[in-house]
């Protein structure tokens, strides 16, 4: 499903991604986990299309096209959804408002007939259940007011209406608490089907407790430093980064420890 | 796509001439300017003293080229046409005597003078140049004891409630551009709501500007007896041209005890091209008066055309308990500029007003709001709540706002919010990243900032406008 070789990516000019390779196929669970700087977010990023990044090298196939060619929104529509760490408010835009275009414009770009707002909103209010949000949040401005934790939980929403072939997300356990983060992992694990993937960003190994990964790949330096089972995870939370990242430093030979 | 490449694709669709004879006047303007046009219209001598009294006295008026925060080269007023009148019988007594090209050209501009084929329950009074060329429903409004006619039409039937009202809003002396119009006013639109009616249709007025050289000079005039109710619309619209053309509309309002007026305007004058060449200056005095008790009178307005707008849509709140409401959406893109606002003058006890301005600039437009809010010593327990929201798109344009608050009493209140935001690329990042088109997804934020504007427009106006927004960003972003 996904291809990623060799690829660079830098911001401002700097080089994040220095080199990654991973490859994701139907079903598969992957985890990229690694110190803060290692360039996580930036692969989540680059992968969605986020324009700040710019491509130095390498290349991205997914489902045989070069992704890297793709508009952000188109994308999005070829079924590349990201989860954002920090959601963005939209001032005066319903929840239901916004999903409804999103999903019209998925199902227009597959030819498909779209859904007027009373069958929308049947379908949301079928899928709410999977992340147990309250009607009441669709009527509302998109994430205006939302407090962290409900922010998280209409990321996964957006995600259960789209229903997309790879979803990305991107430290979507951070600021959330064991209940809330219970909620999000369990919407999460209700939308994997066999013929989708998730790449679960993140810095600590609790939200692995919930979506169990397939694979664990873990970043230093923009490059990945260490690849393993659920295991992996495990390791990390007891020993914690440094030991990658010195056995990565031993391995090159290089001195410093990426930042 | 870069930006010009993305608005080269969208075209002023209504920027079409309507090739049609007409009674035109030589360019310039003197007395004999004004005797002529009020010959035209066989109006009575009263109705020319009045023309005659506000030209005079603007020939002692200056232009007010300093205080607004727009640039535009002088107008010479001696080359312009003041009056352009299709040819056709002057009176009209059924759409099938009204010239077929001008049903034709209102046809096209989506306001079907055929009442078969019009929105029910909107009257239509359909003003081509200088005249109105047709006002439908005419009879079935006439039932209900309302009077909607052009203004010729006024002076000539209803003359007590003409002499009565005109001018007693917006003086003839008033300001510079209400001078001119008061001199030179060809046509327009009456309104006469009677005592505890509620006017059974919205009523409304479609401007066209058609001729390259005429100004347009309007006057509308509403007026609502006590305990009424009316909602009354306006839309605009003219042809491409490079030069510049004037339009300088006066339109007054009077509520009486108990009544209400909801005035909405959509104006899509054509804005001039990417240069700046070319479009409407649109300098236009509106005011209402609350002159009863617990009357109410609102503007909504959205602005989205014209090279220049100058428009203060404004309230004197006069009865006590009377409530003045202001909801604004000005959008200036390319090289247009806007200077408009409102302003609320409470004189009776316990009034209330309401300022909701949205400024969005985009191009190398200036937008700027300018209100002021004004409470006389015999005011008590008035209050004002006033926000005014900017939003920029890119880099090169400009927004500001002047507010003006002068209050005279201790009991009332006076709330003034301001903000200004930027369309992040952040914003436009996430709603792409969930499949929605960068054109959709500045719409999309526009009219959310827009939402509490638009939540007070009719809805097929509501409609109209929230597409219209959606065409003039396109391509402004990227």
């Amino acid at each position: 499903m996904l291809e990623i070789r060799n690829l660079h990516a830098a911001i401002d000019g700097n080089e994040i991604l220095k080199g990654i390779n991973l490859t994701v196929r139907k079903g598969e669970v992957h985890a990229i986990m690694g110190p803060n700087g290692s360039g996580k977010s930036t692969l989540a990023k680059v992968l969605a299309g986020h324009p700040q990044y710019e491509v130095t090298a390498g290349e991205v196939l997914y489902e045989g096209k070069n992704l890297l060619e793709m508009a952000p929104d188109e994308r999005a529509r070829e079924g590349v959804f990201m989860a954002f760490q920090y959601p963005i408010e939209v001032p005066g835009v319903s929840n239901a408002q916004f999903l409804r275009l999103a999903y019209n414009e998925k199902r227009k770009h597959h030819g498909e007939e779209e859904l007027d707002p009373l069958e929308f909103k049947d379908l949301l209010k079928e899928r709410a259940k999977v992340v147990e949000m309250d009607a009441s949040f669709m009527s509302h401005s998109v994430n205006e007011g939302f407090s962290g934790g409900e922010k998280k939980r209409n990321e996964i929403l957006q995600m259960a209406v789209l229903e997309p072939k790879l979803a990305v997300l991107d430290e979507t356990d951070s600021g959330l608490d064991i209940d809330a983060l219970r909620v999000v992992a369990g919407g999460v694990n209700q939308l994997l089907t066999p013929e989708n993937a998730i790449i679960v960003v993140t810095h600590y190994q609790r939200l692995l407790n919930y979506i169990v990964p397939d694979y664990v790949h873990v970043l230093a330096g923009g490059r990945i430093a260490r690849e393993g089972g659920k295991e992996l995870a495990l390791e990390l939370e007891e020993k914690g980064y440094d030991w990658i990242t010195s056995v990565d430093a031993n391995k090159t030979g290089a001195g410093a420890p990426a930042n | 796509m870069s930006t010009a490449e993305l608005l080269g694709k969208r075209e002023y669709k209504y920027g079409f001439v309507t090739d049609i004879e007409s009674d035109v006047i030589p360019r310039g303007l003197t007395e004999d300017t004004i005797r002529l046009i009020s010959a035209k219209k066989d109006e009575p001598e009263w109705m020319l003293e009045f023309r005659l009294k506000a030209y005079r006295h603007w020939l002692t008026m200056t232009e007010p080229k300093h205080w607004p925060n727009l640039k535009y080269p002088d107008i010479d007023y001696q080359n312009i046409i003041y009056y352009s009148a299709p040819k056709q019988k002057p009176v009209k007594a059924s759409l099938d005597e009204v010239d077929p090209e001008l049903l034709r050209t209102f046809e096209k501009l989506g306001i079907p003078l055929q009442e078969q084929k019009q929105l029910a329950g909107v009257a239509v009074d359909a003003v081509f140049d200088s005249v109105s060329v047709a006002t439908t429903y005419k009879e079935k409004l006439k039932k209900h004891g309302v009077i909607f006619c052009s203004f010729t039409e006024a002076i000539r039937e209803y003359p007590d409630l003409v002499k009565k009202y005109l001018g007693s809003v917006v003086p003839t002396n008033d300001n510079f551009f209400a001078a001119l119009n008061s001199a030179v006013f060809s046509d327009g639109s009456f309104v006469f709501i009677p005592k505890s009616v509620r006017c059974p249709m919205e009523l409304s007025t479609y401007f066209r500007i058609n001729n390259q050289e005429s100004g347009q000079f309007e006057r509308t005039l509403i007026v609502a007896e006590e305990g009424s109710h009316v909602s009354y619309l306006e839309g605009c619209t003219a042809p491409k041209f490079d030069r510049n053309q004037l339009h300088a509309a006066v339109v007054e309002l009077i509520a009486l005890d108990d009544a209400q007026i909801k005035y909405s305007t959509v104006q899509n004058w054509y804005a001039g091209d990417e240069e700046g060449r070319g479009g409407i200056y649109n300098f236009v005095t509106k005011r209402g008066k609350c002159q009863g008790r617990n009357s109410k009178i609102s503007w909504t307005q959205v602005e989205t055309g014209s090279a220049i707008t100058w428009k203060y849509p404004s309230c004197i709140l006069a009865g006590d308990n009377s409530i003045g409401e202001f909801y604004s959406v000005a959008l200036t893109n390319h090289a247009q500029q806007a200077d408009t606002g409102t302003k609320m003058i409470h004189l009776g006890k316990n009034t209330r007003s309401t300022i909701i301005s949205k400024g969005i600039a985009a191009g190398k437009s200036n937008n700027s709001y300018r209100g002021l809010v004004k409470v006389m010593p015999k005011a008590e327990n008035a209050r004002n709540y006033t926000q005014c929201d900017s939003m920029l798109i890119g880099s090169q344009c400009g927004a500001n706002t002047f507010p003006y608050i002068e209050v005279m009493n201790n009991s009332s209140s006076v709330e003034h919010e301001a903000s200004t935001s930027k369309i992040s690329e952040e914003q436009l990042f996430y709603l792409q990243q969930r499949g929605i088109s960068q054109e959709d997804a500045v719409s999309l934020i526009i009219n959310g900032f827009c939402k509490d504007v638009f939540l007070q427009l009719p809805m097929e106006f509501a409609v109209e406008a929230t597409r219209l927004l959606g065409l003039k960003l396109e391509g402004s972003v990227g």
